[in-house]
C-alpha cells in the first residue's frame, strides 16, 4: 500500500486527445466515408467486396486508434478487446465453410408449385427435395 | 475543485479510513487510477460480448450472401443510398463530439462537457428521425422481413391503412412534448439545475424532427429515380401473370420437372414453358436434360417473397438491433448529461463518460460495417 509515496502516483491518469488530432481523424473519416460511396458507382466486379472491406476496416482502425483512445490504452485491453475479432474470425469461416458445403440455398423446398394443387402430394414433395441439389 | 485537492494531500493515508477519501472514489479502491482501470477492463470485456452479440447477425449476412449474391444485389436497390450516406455522417459526427466529450471531462471544461453530450445526443436523434423515414417508406411498401413481405412491383405503393411514420414518431412526440413541459415547468419554479438539464434534452429531442425532415428532403429527391430504377420489376410482374395463365392449363410433367427446382423462378417458368413449346409443341415432353438446363440457364427474379424477404429479414435485424443500441446509448448520454451539469467528473473520476464513450464509438464501428454491407452492393 506504500507503493504510491508519490502524492501525484494514480491521480494524475487522465490522457486529454489534443482537439486537432480529433478534428483530422473525423474528416479522415468522412474523407473515406465518401470514397466508399463513390467507388460504388464504378463496377470493379468481384474485387468491390474486398475494396468495400479494407475501407470500412481502416475506418474502424482510426476510430478504435484515435476515438478509442487504443493508442494510449493499457495493451492488455488492447489484446483483450482485438482477440475477439479473431474469434469472430473462426465463427464466421467455419460456419461459412461448412454452409457452403451443405446448403445449397437458403429458401425452404416448399415451392410455390406446391400451393398451385399440383406438387401438393407428398410424394411430389418428396421428389421436389430429392431432386433439388442437382437442379442447382 | 477542493475535494480533488484534499484528495491528493490524503493519497498517503486515503485508505484504511472509512471516510478519509474523494467522494468519487469507491471504498474497494486505493486510487482513481485504479477504479478507473477497473472500470475500463470491465467496459472493454462488455465490449468484446458486445462484437461476438454481433458476430452471428453478420456471419447470418455472410451465409445468405455467399449463397445467393444476386438477392442481396437486388434488393440492396431499395435501401436509399443517400439516406445511408447521412447517416454515417452524422454518426461518425457523434463520435467526434462524443470523444471531445471526454477530453472535456479531463480537462474539466464542464460546460464543454454538457454541450458535447447535447450534440452527441442531437446527432444520435438526428439517426433515429432517418432511421424512422427509411423504415416506415419500406413498410409502406411491404418490403418486409420474410413472412410479412408483400412488395408488388406493379404496385409499390398500395393504399395503406395505417400511417407508420406516424406511429413511429409518436413516442418521440410524447418524449418532446414531456421534455418541453418539463422545461417550461424548471422555468416556471426557477430551479436553474433542471432549466441546464432541460434545455439541451429539449434541443436534443427536437433533433428526432430535424432528421425526418432531413429524411423526408432526401428521400423524396430519390424516389423519381427510384421509380426508373425497377422497370424490370414491372415486366417480371407482367411475365408472372402469364406464368399463371400457361400453368393453369396444367401440364403436369412440365411442373414436376419445375417443381426440381428449388427456386422455380418466374422467368425460369416462362423460359421453361417456352422451351417446351418450341420442342415439342403442345406434346407432353419427357422430364429431359433440355427443360432443366433452360431453368439453369436463366437469370433468375430475385424479387420473390421468399428470397427478397430473407435479405429485409437481415437487414431489420441488424439495423433493428443496432438502432436499439442507439437507444440504449440515448439513455446512457441523457444519464451523464445530467451528472455533467452537477459537475460530478473532473480530471480523476471521468471513468463514465470514458465508458459510454468506448460503447458509443462501438455503435459506430459496426455502422461503419453496416453500411457499406447493406447499402453499397452493387
Amino acid at each position: 500500500m506504500s507503493a504510491h509515496g508519490d502524492s501525484k502516483d494514480g491521480y494524475d491518469f487522465a490522457h486529454p486527445i489534443p482537439v486537432p488530432m480529433l478534428l483530422s481523424v473525423f474528416f479522415a473519416l468522412v474523407l473515406l466515408t465518401i470514397i466508399t460511396v463513390a467507388q460504388a458507382s464504378f463496377d470493379i466486379g468481384s474485387l468491390d467486396i474486398v475494396v468495400v472491406m479494407v475501407i470500412a476496416t481502416i475506418k474502424a482502425a482510426l476510430v478504435m486508434a484515435f476515438f478509442m483512445h487504443m493508442a494510449y490504452d493499457k495493451p492488455f485491453n488492447v489484446i483483450v478487446f482485438l482477440s475477439s475479432f479473431a474469434f469472430v474470425a473462426l465463427f464466421l469461416i467455419f460456419t461459412m465453410s461448412d454452409s457452403k458445403q451443405t446448403s445449397p440455398d437458403f429458401e425452404p423446398v416448399i415451392e410455390e408449385t406446391a400451393s398451385m394443387e399440383v406438387a401438393a402430394t407428398p410424394a411430389a414433395a418428396d421428389e421436389a427435395e430429392t431432386s433439388e441439389p442437382t437442379a442447382e | 475543485m477542493s475535494t480533488i485537492e484534499a484528495a491528493a494531500e490524503n493519497a498517503h493515508d486515503a485508505h484504511g479510513h472509512d471516510h478519509d477519501h474523494p467522494s468519487f472514489l469507491a471504498h474497494h479502491f486505493d486510487t482513481p487510477e485504479q477504479q478507473f482501470d477497473s472500470g475500463k477492463l470491465g467496459i472493454w470485456l462488455f465490449l468484446v460480448t458486445e462484437i461476438l452479440f454481433f458476430s452471428g447477425m453478420f456471419c447470418a449476412y455472410a451465409i445468405f450472401r455467399m449463397l445467393r449474391p444476386d438477392v442481396f444485389e437486388g434488393c440492396s436497390q431499395f435501401l436509399n443510398t443517400k439516406l445511408g450516406a447521412i447517416n454515417t455522417g452524422v454518426l461518425l459526427f457523434s463520435s467526434l463530439t462524443m470523444a471531445w466529450a471526454v477530453r472535456c471531462s479531463q480537462v474539466k471544461q464542464d460546460r464543454g462537457l454538457v454541450g458535447m453530450l447535447a450534440a452527441t445526443l442531437s446527432c444520435a436523434m438526428i439517426f433515429l428521425g432517418v432511421k424512422a423515414i427509411e423504415y416506415s417508406h419500406k413498410w409502406e411498401m411491404g418490403l418486409l422481413p420474410a413472412g410479412l413481405y408483400f412488395y408488388d412491383p406493379a404496385n409499390p405503393h398500395p393504399e395503406s391503412h395505417t400511417n407508420y411514420l406516424f406511429m413511429i414518431c409518436l413516442p418521440f412526440m410524447i418524449l418532446l412534448g414531456g421534455v418541453v413541459a418539463w422545461l417550461v415547468v424548471s422555468f416556471a419554479t426557477k430551479n436553474k439545475f433542471h432549466q441546464q438539464c432541460a434545455m439541451p434534452l429539449t434541443v436534443a429531442a427536437a433533433c428526432f424532427f430535424v432528421g425526418i425532415g432531413l429524411g423526408m428532403v432526401l428521400e423524396s429527391g430519390d424516389s423519381e429515380r427510384a421509380t426508373d430504377d425497377h422497370p424490370t420489376h414491372v415486366t417480371e410482374s407482367i411475365e408472372q401473370s402469364e406464368t399463371m395463365q400457361l400453368i393453369s392449363t396444367g401440364e403436369n410433367q412440365v411442373l414436376e420437372s419445375l417443381a426440381t427446382d428449388s427456386n422455380t423462378g418466374i422467368k425460369s417458368e416462362l423460359t421453361a414453358r417456352q422451351t417446351q413449346l418450341e420442342t415439342a409443341g403442345s406434346a407432353i415432353i419427357q422430364e429431359g436434360d433440355e427443360i432443366a438446363g433452360a431453368i439453369i440457364s436463366v437469370e433468375e427474379n430475385v424479387m420473390t417473397q421468399r428470397k427478397a424477404g430473407v435479405f429485409f429479414s437481415i437487414y431489420y435485424c441488424m439495423t433493428g438491433v443496432h438502432a436499439i443500441h442507439i437507444l440504449v446509448g440515448i439513455g446512457f448520454l441523457v444519464w451523464l448529461l445530467v451528472r455533467a451539469v452537477r459537475k460530478d467528473f473532473n480530471p480523476q473520476y471521468f471513468g463514465p463518460v470514458d465508458y459510454v464513450g468506448l460503447y458509443w464509438h462501438l455503435v459506430d464501428l459496426i455502422w461503419i460495417y453496416l453500411f457499406p454491407l447493406l447499402y453499397l452492393i452493387r
